[in-house]
């Protein structure tokens, strides 16, 4: 295709984007000059260059447009709800053309005729177009725009300036061509300097405030060209025809709009020749590594100044190249206004939308990605979240909808919510329609929590919309945001309560291939840990390497000012040694590395901590996707590979973190700060008969979901392989029941239905038994300060966690009874032999 | 009618094993390797190729066969593989061999177990058989990931 053709395309779709925004923008300020001209100069900038290039229909298009934009702008109709729809399908109508022309070079054989009619008819709202001379701005080339407006004929000339005298006319020639020669950047290097209005020259300013009187300014600029070197504003001031004031604070103004267009200043670039740019420079600091590495062994003072010469210019080039692939996450969410206000109007609601860190910068290539996804969401978050205004009134809500995007860095991470105060998510449907859909078993159904019903509306073919929208509704949706979200290693999380609103929050890496990262070493391993997550590094020698790990039933914790850390051993987590706790005691030091995975804080100890590094993240392949631990691989210094660990995986496996942990919308700032006090994190789960009971989650090591298939038995004991090893299990429902109960029941497996076990592995006194609940519940942390006495044995005591009455396992009870009850079935075995 | 086909050949413990030419990038010399923990045991390590970061799969592990001598080096097959390269790990590289599609025939059903889905089936050479190797199931380490995820 033809460049100039190219050009026009990316130029006008590029427009037309901001044009979106910018309509949707007029309709809440009808009376912005600013952006009124905007969008005129966008839709004549386009008629121009179609109407130049030889695409007839797009013009056509324009004209009818911008026609209706010139009477807008002039005030002689008003801004109406229609005329901004009329406008906006005008957008979408210029849109299809292009890329009609973007697909075959044509502008197609669409003619539109429907549309101009309407756009023509829009002209004319049925009362007597009023003359509001007072806001006409003036163009520099103002005969330009009378052709471009026919209608307005000779009401384009602001009275202001008086019937048009010759000097006034010479001083608009002279101004128009005086443009070039005036040096200004901006002026000589936009596309729309014709239609830039004469407001931007210093004497056209100056006229148009009635500090200067038209002729004075033309003799000034015949002054000026016939050769005075001086600035039109000096030779005013020193004619003494305006003050010195005046001409500063215009050209403070004029300073402004210079600003405002950019476009001289930047250039279009192929974001493959950035993609390249990018890889080369990630090779360029490895490179640098190794050679910083290597003159570290040298004494050699010239090849000492020159690698640190070489480091700096390194990183400087590499943090500039990565900035050329930042951009803001504006660029997605100003598409919203009008996504939004295109879905509300179609189903008849009212929605207010608000955003949040607009500025937040992320890699073009990530929000490529986002950009459906986080579309789809809004989209859903209007047809279905929020209501119909008479049910929000019914309800006692504002009948207009709110909708909340929000987006700012945390951690390493870009943090997207979107968040509306609608409905809520409806779990019971959520789960008969997946039943429905054969998504999920009934059995499953009943086992899974309110958490795991909202993640189903991600599973493919789901959608609970009763009626299929022309926007969304049709059953690929959520799924295909999970996948995207997924494709570029985010999350995606939804909350939602009923009645309330729904929270979706998104969070992706800023995978931008280069982190800054701590190099350790566990059991002769390198591994790298980012340092974003690396909150302090802390050495305990001497008498502290026994004393200060301290044993909360038997889980490692360290007091950091006056705060637990559960503390691992990465050894241990990575399989390399098994009781590294007292492998550790026996050192005469022990490194240990605080980190943060999401808002846990935990130490993690490490044999050796050497340098940080920047370090080119490389993914693993998908075969070892599977192993959580690991964010990816990187080449070190030396030329070896070292694995980086994913602190968050890491905290999950050992169980820090927990995958199921809840914060419902109705969290506010308050009840965090109570949450800061309450000290115990509790495991809540269902036990026999859908008791509620809880273990501390200290001495929970592992939540695991076995399939029956995989239980052997062993003796009488139910067991599994777990990791190599045995894992007696113990089944709550059969320690805590009656005994008659529990005789009747006999030993077979048959009982337990097909569907997976649900077992806490406990880590108790060295001794690993794994726990056979009904259902997982939650995790929490609470206060727990409210008890009462047992109420039954095998439970510690009762206790009061999130406002409801929990009963407390004992563990060492429990396996009491375990043994116990073995020989209970070994007689019973043998009578029914 | 007969296809001539070309075989990259290695041979494990006393096997001749061959991959098809078209799949394999290149043949190295012994890289050395960054073990993973928690990986399952077929897979021996990472190792930087030129730059690249490249998955060695042991095939002796992989095909169940005795452990490599200690004092043995393994050579390097790199596999082009759908999810980018992948090194097969073998004790010695033999000739490039041409075949015809005649001389192929599938496995015996006696040979069982996880070595059956590897082995597409033998050619009949003058002298040895040449075991033909699923490459795509070679790199697969699947299985024993989900024993992984278990964990």
């Amino acid at each position: 295709m033809d460049d100039l053709i190219k050009e026009f395309l990316v130029e006008s779709i590029e427009n037309l984007d901001r044009l979106d925004s910018e309509l949707v923008k007029l309709e809440s300020d009808p009376s912005s000059e600013d952006l009124l001209s905007s969008i005129f100069r966008t839709i004549h900038t386009i008629k121009g260059s179609c109407g130049f290039l030889g695409f007839g229909k797009l013009e056509k298009v324009a004209h009818a447009g911008e026609s209706l934009l010139s009477l807008l702008r002039d005030g002689k109709i008003p801004l109406t709800a229609d005329l901004t729809s009329g406008l906006l399908s005008m957008v979408d109508a210029i849109r299809t053309i292009l890329s009609e022309i973007q697909a075959s070079g044509q502008d197609g054989k669409e003619d539109y005729p429907e549309l101009i009619e309407n756009l023509n008819r829009l002209q004319h709202p049925g009362q007597k177009p009023e003359t509001k001379t007072s806001r006409e701005p003036k163009t520099a080339d103002s005969s330009k725009k009378r052709q471009t407006a026919p209608k307005k004929g000779e009401d384009g000339v602001a009275p202001k300036l008086g019937q048009p005298s010759p000097a006034r006319e010479k001083a608009e020639e002279i101004v128009a061509a005086s443009q070039e020669s005036d040096g200004s950047p901006a002026a000589t290097a936009t596309n729309d300097k014709k239609h830039r209005p004469l407001s931007g020259k210093i004497g056209g300013m100056l006229v148009e405030r009635g500090l200067v009187n038209p002729d004075v300014l033309a003799r000034a600029l015949v002054e000026q060209a016939e050769g005075d070197s001086r600035r039109v504003g000096e030779i005013l001031v020193s004619v003494g025809s305006v003050s010195k004031e005046d001409v500063q604070a215009a050209i403070r103004t004029q300073d402004g709009a210079r600003a405002n267009s950019a476009a001289a200043d930047t250039i279009r670039v192929d974001v493959h020749l950035l993609d390249r740019l990018m890889n080369l420079v990630g090779e360029l600091v490895l490179t640098r590594n190794q050679i910083t590495q290597f003159a570290g062994r040298q004494s050699d003072p010239v090849l000492t100044n020159s690698t640190q010469q070489l480091n700096l210019l390194t990183s400087e080039l590499q943090g500039e190249v990565m900035k050329t692939r930042m951009q803001p996450i504006s660029n997605v969410f100003d598409k919203f206004p009008r996504v939004v206000r295109d879905v509300a109007k179609g189903c008849g609601k009212q929605v207010l939308i608000e955003m949040e860190g607009k500025e937040t910068e992320l890699d073009k290539s990530l929000l490529e990605a986002i950009k459906d996804p986080l579309t789809h969401i809004v989209r859903n978050s209007v047809d279905h979240g929020i209501e119909m205004p008479d049910q929000r009134v019914a309800h006692g809500k504002r009948p207009e909808g709110h909708l909340k995007l929000g987006a700012c860095h945390e951690g390493g991470q870009v943090v997207i919510e979107i968040k509306d105060d609608g409905a809520g998510i409806d779990t019971v449907r959520v789960k008969n329609k997946a039943l429905e859909r054969g998504l999920i078993t009934p059995q499953q159904g009943t086992q899974m929590s309110d958490r795991e019903l909202l993640n189903l509306i991600f599973l493919p073919g789901f959608s609970t919309a009763e009626k299929v929208t022309n926007l969304s509704g049709r059953g690929v949706g959520m799924d295909v945001v999970k996948t995207h979200i997924d494709r570029v290693n985010g999350t995606v999380d939804i909350q939602s309560s009923p009645g309330k609103g729904t929270a979706i929050k998104i969070k992706i890496p800023l995978t931008l291939a280069i982190v800054r990262a701590v190099i350790v070493q566990a059991s002769g391993k390198r591994f790298a840990i980012p340092q974003v997550s690396i909150q302090e590094l802390v050495r305990l020698d001497g008498d502290r390497v026994r004393k200060d790990i301290e044993l909360v039933h038997g889980v490692p914790v360290y007091r950091m000012r006056g705060k637990l850390l559960p503390v691992i051993y990465l050894s241990q987590e990575l399989g390399l040694i098994m009781d590294a706790r007292s492998e550790y005691e026996k050192n005469e030091a022990i490194n240990l590395v605080v980190l943060q995975a999401d808002d846990h804080i935990f130490g993690l100890v490490v044999d050796e901590i050497n340098d940080s590094e920047e370090i080119v993240v490389k993914p693993l392949g998908k075969q070892l996707k599977g192993i959580k631990v690991f964010a990816g691989a990187t080449i070190m210094g030396d030329g070896k590979v070292s694995l980086i660990l994913d602190v968050v995986g890491l905290a999950q496996s050992a169980s820090v973190l927990s995958g199921v942990r809840d914060r419902g919308l109705a969290d506010n700032p308050d009840e965090l700060l109570e949450k800061e006090i309450k000290k115990y994190a509790f495991l809540l789960f269902a036990g026999p008969g859908d008791s509620r009971m809880a273990l501390p989650l200290a001495i929970v090591a592992r939540l695991e979901e076995f399939p029956v298939s995989h239980v052997e038995k062993s003796g009488n004991e139910w067991v599994i392989q777990y990791r190599g090893k045995i894992l007696p299990l113990i089944r709550l429902a059969r320690v805590l029941e009656e005994r008659r109960v529990r005789v009747r029941q006999a030993l077979s497996l048959a009982e337990h239905d097909s569907s997976p076990l649900q077992v806490l592995v406990c880590n108790d006194e060295g001794e690993t038994i794994g726990i056979v609940v009904e259902r997982i519940l939650d995790i929490v942390e609470d206060r727990a300060d409210v008890q009462s006495p047992a109420s039954r044995a095998g439970v510690l005591y009762s206790v009061i966690i999130n406002e409801r009455v929990t009963e407390l396992l004992d563990i060492p009870a429990i396996k009491r009874f375990s043994i116990e009850n073995r020989s209970l079935q070994t007689e019973h075995a043998e009578v029914s032999n | 009618m007969a296809q001539p086909h070309q075989f990259c050949t290695f041979y494990l413990d006393k096997f001749l094993f061959g991959v098809e030419l078209q799949k394999v990038q290149e043949v190295m010399r012994y890289l050395e390797m960054t073990a993973i923990p928690l990986a399952p045991d077929v897979v021996s390590g990472l190792m930087n190729l030129r730059g690249q970061i490249v998955m060695a799969v042991d095939l002796r592990r992989r095909l169940e066969l005795p452990n490599r001598p200690a004092d043995m080096l393994p050579m390097n097959v790199v596999i082009l593989s759908a999810d980018g390269a992948v090194s097969l790990l073998v004790d010695k590289i033999g000739d490039v061999v041409e075949v015809d599609d005649d001389s192929f025939e599938r496995p015996p059903e006696t040979l069982q177990g996880k070595v059956r889905e590897l082995i597409l089936g033998v050619h009949k050479l003058d002298k040895h058989l040449l075991h033909v190797l699923d490459t795509d199931k070679a790199c697969e380490t699947a299985p024993s990931l989900e024993a992984v995820a278990a964990k």
